[in-house]
């Protein structure tokens, strides 16, 4: 088993001729994702690689694939659009990959998707993987093998770091999300470690985590109720200066301020082994008897 | 992208919202001016991007154009917080009889706006968070419907007692929504928001936060940034498409991925060391970035080692060593330099930088242990 994404994926890609989407398009093809359909306006009825169908609209492209599952490659500027686009043409998980997605528009799409039962992961994030069974986004697959390790991140490169530090020691991954770091992002923390703990492929958890906001506090929270996996967990940021990333209003509301040592001590009083730096992720797994 | 003071006014008046007169200035003859117009006393208020403008001597009271100008000319060219003041703002002094607090904020939580408001104004509002939680009243509004009639009178009823000021409150915040809305805002305060002694509601000072992923679809609002009130490494940083801050340690560091970024950080700081600053390449190929990136971080003498950790996966290993390769060729290192690179393309990077006469690391701790060493030796 994975989460989210698995055999049965059916990916349509938004964006399949542009530079990234093509770029990835091909790779997610030679990982061996069911990549069943591309949308780009104008180019209906176009084929990719000479196997992956072209419409010019997410709905036409599900109508003939029944593709489950859209993943997103356009400029920042067409994003929120492009989410509307998959959740009304009934598509159950979209994936946006687009950077600079701006934060108001979030706000009107989050509600959209809840009131269609629509999944979002991210947007400015790197996908989803599900090592051996399908890729969704930007991930490298080479870095990732087949296991049952589930890896949940805020991060994009920080993230392979630690995949690949869990690879070269025979860990394993059941799958790998990148939540994206944007201030309004579809999927959260709590929401993968919902998914993994119900999961019975994944054993342990790495939750990677980084400064603002609470996210990772709430997750903490969750997982000391409801979480019975182990989980290691990293905080990205233990020496960033104060007030540079993070808007001094957003303190207010949460009333934390959304520190490293802040979210760290969560991790803690949720029993969530607390990595100093990215090569401990091994040897705490180890130590919370989680096998290879 | 954070607004001056007189620009958010702007705004703000743009959308209806009572501001007192006042006009901004570069001179001090262009203060003693605006203060004969105003008549009365003024307030010279520095505009930079900094809190606590009014401790650092850079907001003063004038009774006379005279006495406006004299303050301007120290005002005008004082360094608060490492920003030179270029602009003044020239307000009449306003007989003030409440001060509160207004603002919106994009609250990632509710993912939604947030109203708040608190009848504590004039103040550091999160000191009123944290000493007097209950003096804020917040309110989430769904963006698709805006902020309704009703929110805004219980905002209001939050702050006045008589109707009248209630009224003018709401309106005001309604009117603040929108301008939020239309600019792209993720944060707009008013504070102090004052009524005045006959009564009025008015808008004494503003605060406005662009959000950056806005500006290529709001033109006049991203024509309004102020790069003489920035770093300018770190508006060079920006416009080559780089995310760059400046720390106080010696440890230079190139990193691509703002997470890896914050983590590199964090490595050196664990080996003993203590970096120079936060840099991150971005998640695309492309030599000339890591050009600027090296120039940027050499021309910073504190810098005693260069850290390189580059994970590829859409970035290419190879095209960061092509950047590193040219960097070298025109920039004279004076300081050592460690590469670690691992992911796509890795064995065309080793091979290109060894062409050069640099050498790769594959471990990011090795790599980031050895940088500190070399800092550590030069220092």
């Amino acid at each position: 088993m994975s989460i989210f994404i698995d055999r049965d994926t059916r990916l349509v890609v938004q964006g399949i001729t542009g530079r990234d989407g093509s770029f990835h398009a091909r790779q997610m093809l030679e990982y061996g994702t069911s990549v069943v359909a591309g949308v780009t306006p104008g180019k209906g009825g176009q084929t990719f690689e000479e196997r992956v169908p072209v419409f010019n609209t997410v709905a036409e492209a599900v109508a003939a694939t029944q593709a489950n599952t859209a993943v997103i490659y356009v400029p920042a500027r067409f994003a929120a659009d492009a989410v509307y686009e998959a959740a009304d043409a009934g598509v159950g998980l979209v994936v946006c990959i687009s950077e600079g997605v701006p934060v108001l528009d979030m706000t009107r799409v989050m509600p959209y998707l809840r009131e269609r039962g629509a999944r979002l992961i991210g947007p400015n994030c790197p996908g989803a993987i599900s090592p051996g069974k399908a890729k969704v986004g930007i991930i490298p697959g080479r870095i990732c093998r087949e296991g049952n390790v589930g890896v949940v991140s805020r991060s994009g490169t920080l993230t392979y770091e630690v995949v690949h530090q869990l690879t070269r020691a025979g860990y394993g991954q059941s799958t790998c999300v990148g939540i994206g770091g944007d201030p309004i992002i579809g999927t959260n923390f709590m929401d993968c470690l919902e998914a993994f703990e119900r999961d019975p492929e994944t054993v342990g958890i790495v939750m990677i985590g980084e400064i603002g906001g609470t996210d990772e506090q709430q997750a903490a929270e969750y997982a000391q109720a409801h979480v019975t996996k182990p989980i290691v967990g990293f905080i990205a940021g233990q020496t960033a200066p104060p007030g540079r990333r993070m808007g001094h209003a957003g303190a207010i509301i949460s009333g934390a301020s959304g520190t490293a040592a802040e979210k760290m001590a969560a991790f803690e009083r949720a029993g969530v082994s607390v990595m100093k730096r990215p090569a401990d992720v091994v040897p705490f797994l180890r130590e919370r008897r989680v096998t290879a | 992208m954070n607004l001056h003071e007189y620009q958010a006014r702007a705004l703000l008046k743009a959308a209806g919202i009572p501001v007192p007169d006042g006009d901004v200035a570069r001179t001090p003859a262009e203060v003693e001016t605006i203060a004969t117009r105003l008549g009365g006393e003024v307030v010279v208020k520095a505009q930079v991007h900094a809190g606590g403008r009014g401790k650092a001597g850079g907001v003063k009271l004038a009774r006379t154009p005279a006495e406006a100008r004299g303050h301007a000319e120290k005002i005008l060219g004082m360094t608060i917080k490492g920003l030179t003041v270029e602009r003044v703002l020239v307000v009449p002094a306003a007989d003030i009889a409440t001060e509160s607090y207004a603002g919106i904020i994009l609250d990632r939580a509710t993912q939604r706006p947030v109203v708040m408001v608190s009848p504590a104004g004039g103040v550091d509002i999160e000191e009123v968070a944290a000493k007097t939680p209950e003096k804020i009243l917040k309110l989430g509004v769904d963006p698709r419907f805006g902020l309704l009639t009703h929110q805004a009178m219980q905002l209001g009823f939050f702050l006045y007692r008589d109707l009248a000021p209630v009224r003018a409150a709401a309106t005001i915040l309604q009117q603040l929504y929108q301008a939020f809305m239309d600019a792209g805002g993720s944060l707009a305060e008013i504070n102090p928001l004052v009524t005045t002694a006959d009564g009025k509601v008015v808008a004494l000072d503003a605060k406005f936060v662009v959000d950056d992923n806005e500006l290529d679809r709001r033109p006049a609002i991203a024509a309004l940034r102020d790069v003489s009130a920035e770093n300018p490494k770190e508006v060079k940083a920006r416009e080559a498409g780089l995310s760059f801050i400046k720390l106080d340690g010696n440890v230079g560091c190139c990193v691509n991925g703002a997470g890896l970024a914050m983590a590199t950080m964090d490595l050196v700081k664990y080996y003993g060391g203590e970096p120079a600053n936060f840099l991150d390449i971005g998640g695309s190929s492309n030599p000339d970035k890591v050009v600027t990136a090296l120039e940027i971080i050499t021309a910073d003498p504190s810098v005693k080692a260069i850290l390189f950790n580059i994970f590829g996966g859409i970035t290419r290993c190879d095209d960061v060593a092509k950047g590193i390769v040219t960097a070298t060729g025109r920039l004279k290192l004076a300081v050592p330099m460690v590469i670690r690179l691992t992911g796509t393309n890795e064995e065309l990077a080793v091979q290109i930088l060894e062409q050069a006469g640099f050498s790769a690391l594959t471990d990011m701790d090795e790599a980031v242990e050895r940088a500190v060493e070399l800092a550590g030796r030069a220092a």
